[in-house]
């Protein structure tokens, strides 16, 4: 570590909640902090003090740090100094804020999973407010959302947005890099509550058993093993033909998500609205999921705008099987669930296929008819997935038998 | 001249002054609290004989008007501020009046904007002494460092027609920038490049003020029709080449926000106001012009269509959307303060039920009645609220007068008041112990909605009854105020100094709260 200067972080006109910071160890004359801010009047003591402290707290006593704060939350600040630290002294010292109390949620392994909202893990303006629209899941992207020289401070951003942003209930996720070099992403996210790693680009079960093994490691070192969920990304042509060798490789692998744009184009091939180029790897993903009683999840749609077309993909895809899909913007969580959601008949007919079902019980009638019909036992067991998920998604009360 | 003098309490518990530009002042006395007495200012009575037999009041420049309304020392001059950030007059008025060697003279603008950055030089040299009206931005910023020679007086737009009404402002001169305009003095703003809809914020001026001049770049041969100025109160009217920027006047800035924070505060607040029953047939409402406000009367349409109901009226500032709703017949009046596009313009050209209103029909505080009150529910920004509700719209947290009053005070007397804001922006929570500048009194704001959550006032059990078992977050005040100071930290207090800079006035014309300087 030869390098003297180290900058991190972003500024600019359009930056908002974030920083810039440069930092230059000198030989001598203490430390020599310059914070700029629009909040100075404000928060420009608290900035002046926190910086110090980071800076003591590893060890650096002499050095110019010029702050360029466009409202940056402490959490943001202290991630980009203490990258800018890192970038030239070597220690294995972390500057940890505390962990709010709200996020010390486990989740579920069969939890709702319909939407999970991508947010590049470098952009602290767009994680502030994510938590607020809930989506089932944040996933905080290390991995395509991040220039590959701004990787390095993503990752303490992350880990700090782990520990002091409100996630307000939503499952909280984060998409490492391709493994191998994924697994040292891990050790900035399994100490601080990770709920769900994204395994990008998956193609074989070691990969899986590569990204457990660290996990394993991380909670020999933390003294107590932590719950991490998997939810590889199948992302090519290999990845498919071995997606329920994937689906099963680990206990705690809990959905598979099928990610179109790398999977098109390891075809050669271009995706489509229409989307026949993958609709074999669809379904076989679908198959895979189903077969290893996983949650299968789909792409993402990127037209932000395109309202409409977004909800015919998730018609179509939850007509494949789909439970879920990833979004990209706020916008599009509500029509993700509204329309991933049973619709209302065939919320009706369930609620009459159930009653029917509880009549034969409560009769002690082996047989469920309803009018002059028989049903099937797999019919029963549809109509209740299907009344637990409207129940689930807000479609229906939860006392509807009463209500009637 | 002492700028101003003579502290005292206010019953808001704020420190103003009581002589103010040499003149005495009414410290606030609480909501309805202040009784006017006496009778209302009046100009000098004029003779038809005086003014040309032909109704061609024509001069040849604006400075050959001026020097004939007797532009001297210390006057008053007014403007208005329809053509928004594309106004090319006011500045003409004082570059005319730096060249005659004039000085001391008091601005009267309806409103400012950064278009009039330029007045900065005259403020510095003394050709200005002082602005009474809102101050926008780089002239804000001036105030704000107690730079002014005078002191700055706030005034909302109903207050602004009350103030010229009851001769607590004496206009001299008034300068009516008009769109299209006859040689009597007729004018209007529906027709002309310049279109801006109407002139209603001029209305006071023309009917108050000593000598009125009207300029126009669309000069018509009598009767201009619409005669929304009437002509008969015109000493001079003036042709040049352009009044106003036609594209910065109807800038079309006026979109819906597409920020998902945002539309989630617009729909949190368009479901309140269905809950609490406010969206029914026949209902009432305004809205702003910002996106989030947008927004919400984008819900409130949707909802109408829905089950095929309409509001009775509706408030502009008017604008595409609205002009859309009263077309589909989801509203059966626009009454009209300002319109802010080409859509509001044609509107209200074509449409009879696009109405031209002015601060004194929508506003004014001191006449027998105002819409401002029936209106079912509006729609308000701010920059601080404070725990007791107390609102502040013109300084921002760092203690710099930013923004104008505008209709906001005239307006917070709806039967239901709400200002939807973010809890923090960048860094800066909204809500404080106490507001930096009180603009509005607490007791007339109804509902904060925020994206994390909506207060309610607590005066208003009413409201708080409706929402139980909304399944809308309601939370007290305070609770969204440590919400914000978790996430943001606790900001320190805005380095202001003891002097005074400028001071807002309430609707009634007392006092209400001082904007003081800001240490630089």
């Amino acid at each position: 570590m030869n390098n003297t200067i180290a900058q991190v972080g972003n500024k600019g006109e359009r930056v908002r909640s974030d920083c810039y910071v440069t930092l230059e160890l000198t030989e001598s004359g203490g430390l020599d902090i310059q914070p700029e801010s629009k909040v100075k009047t404000l928060f420009g003591k608290d900035i002046l003090n926190l910086a110090r402290e980071v800076l003591e707290f590893f060890g650096i006593t002499n050095a110019r740090l010029i702050i360029e704060d466009s409202g940056a939350l402490s959490f943001v600040l202290a991630a980009r100094i203490e990258a800018a630290v890192k970038k030239l002294v070597s220690t294995d010292k972390e500057f940890l804020p505390a962990m709010i109390p709200e996020n010390e949620y486990r989740t579920a392994r069969d939890r709702q999973r319909v939407s999970r909202l991508y947010l590049p893990g470098n952009t602290p303006s767009l994680m502030i407010n994510a938590g607020i629209h809930h989506p089932d899941g944040i996933i905080l992207d290390l991995e395509d959302a991040v220039a590959p020289d701004r990787k390095f401070e993503a990752s303490f951003l992350v880990r700090n947005a782990l520990r002091q942003l409100d996630f307000y209930g939503a499952e909280r996720m984060v998409r490492i890099n391709q493994v191998p070099g994924g697994l040292e992403d891990l050790e900035f996210l399994v100490p601080h509550n990770v709920n769900l790693v994204l395994v990008p680009k998956c193609e074989s079960a070691t990969q899986i058993r590569q990204v457990n093994d660290r996990i394993r490691q991380i909670g020999e070192r933390m003294g107590v093993q932590p719950q991490v969920w998997l939810m590889p990304i199948i992302e090519s042509a290999l990845g498919v033909v071995k997606a329920y060798e994937i689906a099963t490789a680990a206990e705690n692998v809990v959905s598979l998500a099928i990610g179109l744009e790398d999977y098109t184009a390891d075809l050669g091939t271009r995706r489509t609205v229409e989307g026949t180029e993958s609709f074999y790897a669809r379904c076989q993903l679908v198959v895979a999921c189903k077969a290893a009683s996983i949650q299968a999840i789909d792409s993402v749609f990127s037209d932000v705008d395109d309202m409409e077309g977004l909800r015919q993909t998730v018609l179509r895809s939850k007509a494949l099987g789909y439970d879920g899909m990833g979004c990209i913007h706020p916008r599009q969580i509500r029509v993700i669930h509204e329309n991933y959601a049973p619709e209302r008949d065939e919320i009706e007919k369930a609620k009459r296929i159930v009653k029917a079902f509880d009549e034969a019980e409560a009769k002690g009638l082996g047989v469920v008819s309803l009018g002059s019909k028989m049903i099937d036992p797999p019919v029963v067991k549809r109509a209740m997935k299907t009344i637990a998920t409207a129940v689930k998604m807000g479609k229906l009360s939860q006392n509807w038998r009463e209500e009637e | 001249m002492k700028k101003y003098d003579q502290l005292v309490t206010n019953a808001a518990g704020r420190i103003v002054p009581t002589i103010i530009n040499g003149k005495q002042q009414t410290p606030y006395l609480g909501v309805g609290q202040y009784r006017p007495s006496g009778r209302k200012a009046a100009p000098t009575i004029a003779t038809c004989a005086d003014y040309p037999a032909d109704g061609n009041k024509l001069v040849p420049t604006l400075r050959d008007a001026l020097i004939r309304c007797g532009l001297r020392d210390g006057m008053t001059i007014s403007t208005h501020h329809h053509f928004r950030d594309g106004d090319l007059i006011a500045n003409q008025i004082f570059d005319i009046a730096h060249e005659l060697g004039v000085k001391d003279l008091m601005w009267f603008p309806s409103a400012s904007f950064p278009c009039h950055a330029p007045l900065i030089k005259y403020l510095e040299d003394g050709t200005i002494n002082r602005i009474e009206g809102s101050m926008n931005g780089p002239l804000g910023r001036f105030c704000s460092e107690g730079k002014m020679k005078g002191l700055g007086v706030l005034r909302s737009h109903g207050g602004r027609y009350q103030a010229v009404q009851d001769g607590d402002v004496h206009i001299d001169i008034a300068v009516i920038a008009a769109p299209t305009a006859d040689p009597f003095g007729n004018a209007n703003g529906v027709d002309g490049s310049a279109a801006c809809g109407l002139l209603g914020f001029a209305l006071a001026d023309s009917q108050y003020a000593d000598k009125v001049i009207v300029v126009t770049d669309n000069l018509v041969p009598f009767p201009c029709i619409p005669w929304q100025i009437h002509g008969n109160y015109v000493d001079y009217t003036v042709k040049v080449d352009k009044v106003g920027i036609p594209e910065k006047i109807v800038s079309g800035t006026t979109q819906i926000t597409r920020s998902p924070d945002r539309l989630l505060i617009a729909e949190m607040t368009a479901r309140f106001c269905d809950q609490a029953g406010i969206v029914r047939d026949g209902f009432s409402f305004q809205a702003g012009a910002g996106g989030t406000a947008l927004s919400i009367g984008i819900y409130f349409a949707d909802l109408l269509r829905e089950r095929n109901m309409k509001a009775r009226f509706m408030r502009g500032g008017s604008n595409k959307y609205l002009v859309k709703m009263l077309e589909e017949n989801l509203g059966e009046y626009i009454l009209d303060g300002q319109t802010f596009d080409l859509d509001g313009v044609r509107s209200m050209r074509e449409n009879p039920h696009h109405v031209n209103t002015s601060p004194f029909t929508s506003y004014n505080y001191h006449g027998k009645g105002n819409f401002a009150s029936m209106i079912d529910v509006v729609i308000l920004g701010a920059t601080e609220v404070d725990v007791n509700f107390n609102a502040n719209v013109v300084t921002h947290s760092d203690g710099y007068l930013l923004h104008g009053i505008g209709g906001w005070q005239n307006c917070l007397f709806s039967k239901c008041t709400i200002l939807p804001i973010p809890l923090f922006r960048d860094r800066i929570p909204v809500i404080k112990d106490e507001v930096t500048t009180l603009c509005g009194p607490g007791e007339l704001i109804d509902v904060i909605v925020t994206e994390r959550g909506i207060a309610i006032n607590p005066r208003r059990e009413d409201l708080i009854e409706k929402m139980r078992g909304s399944g809308l977050t309601i939370k007290t005040i305070d609770k969204l105020k440590d919400e914000a100071e978790k996430i943001c930290g606790v900001p320190a207090k805005p380095d202001l100094d003891e002097e005074v800079v400028a001071v807002i006035k309430w609707v009634d014309g007392t006092v209400i709260d001082s904007v003081r300087k800001v240490r630089t």
